[in-house]
């Protein structure tokens, strides 16, 4: 796993390789909130782009992180889903809570749009 | 041809890969698509993670089977545990239910069997365990 934080969109990028099951949604937990407090972000973007395996713990995952920003009024977004993820997702609901892009890349554009929106 | 395999290991977390990688080994010469591969596995991790979090309540100290018989097309997955059992099984199959929303769970294990396999059947008696068997037809020719 890799977390990068963007400055200028305040956002932690949370890309995943490999799989999410209850036994690694642990740790992804665990570092995921430990940079989420470190650098004061406000979005969380997670590429699933590389992501071999999710069952319904990363679900778990997504809606404890979502819970995490929203006090602060952040965005989650889902970039790289794959279909077969994309089924999962769309039966537990996650995407009322979740915005989706097709990338990282956009995923940024997105958070950049609704800044403008904001304050102009 | 008709096939049958039995694991059996114990109760930890880590385990889950395992049965996950073990049950897409055992099914592959049906000739699956890759959809389907993973939807027996994602199905298969949910079972094994429900008997390992809340048939032993996450104490490593229990056994796990996981059964899977082939029958022309037909996969037919039992995962069964000697832990707790289930009190209400109607409301743990409730989507978003869970338990334990302490840890993070999503409460949409079984919503994901049911989903992603054709039939899903639970048994479960308080005290003695809870069986959960799956059946999925692979319709890729």
């Amino acid at each position: 796993m890799q977390i990068k934080y963007i400055n200028t969109s305040r956002s932690l990028v949370v890309s995943i390789d490999g799989e999410i099951d209850h036994h690694s949604a642990a740790d992804y937990r665990k570092a995921i909130d430990d940079e989420f407090l470190k650098t004061k972000a406000v979005n969380i973007i997670f590429d699933f782009s590389k992501l071999n395996f999710m069952d319904s713990s990363g679900i778990g995952l997504i809606m404890g992180r979502y819970k995490l920003i929203s006090p602060v009024k952040g965005r989650v977004i889902l970039a790289g889903v794959s279909p077969q993820l994309d089924r999962l997702i769309s039966i537990s609901g996650i995407y009322k809570i979740a915005d989706w892009a097709k990338n990282i890349n956009e995923a940024l554009a997105k958070l950049q749009e609704s800044e403008v929106v904001k304050n102009g | 041809m008709d096939n049958y395999m039995k694991l059996e290991f114990d109760a930890n977390s880590s385990n889950e890969s395992f049965a996950r990688v073990s049950i897409a080994a055992f099914v592959v010469r049906l000739d699956p698509t890759l959809e389907e591969i993973s939807d027996i596995k994602t199905a298969l991790s949910e079972a094994v993670t429900n008997a390992i979090i809340h048939g032993y309540e996450n104490i490593a100290d229990g056994i796990v089977w996981v059964e899977c018989r082939i029958k022309d097309d037909t996969v037919e997955i039992k995962v069964s545990d000697k832990g707790r059992g289930i009190e209400n099984v109607e409301k743990a199959m409730e989507p978003l239910y869970t338990s334990h929303p302490e840890m993070e769970r999503s409460g949409m294990g079984f919503t994901v069997m049911e989903t992603f396999m054709d039939s899903v059947e639970v048994n479960s008696k308080l005290g003695e365990g809870t069986r959960v068997k799956m059946v999925k037809t692979i319709r890729q020719k």
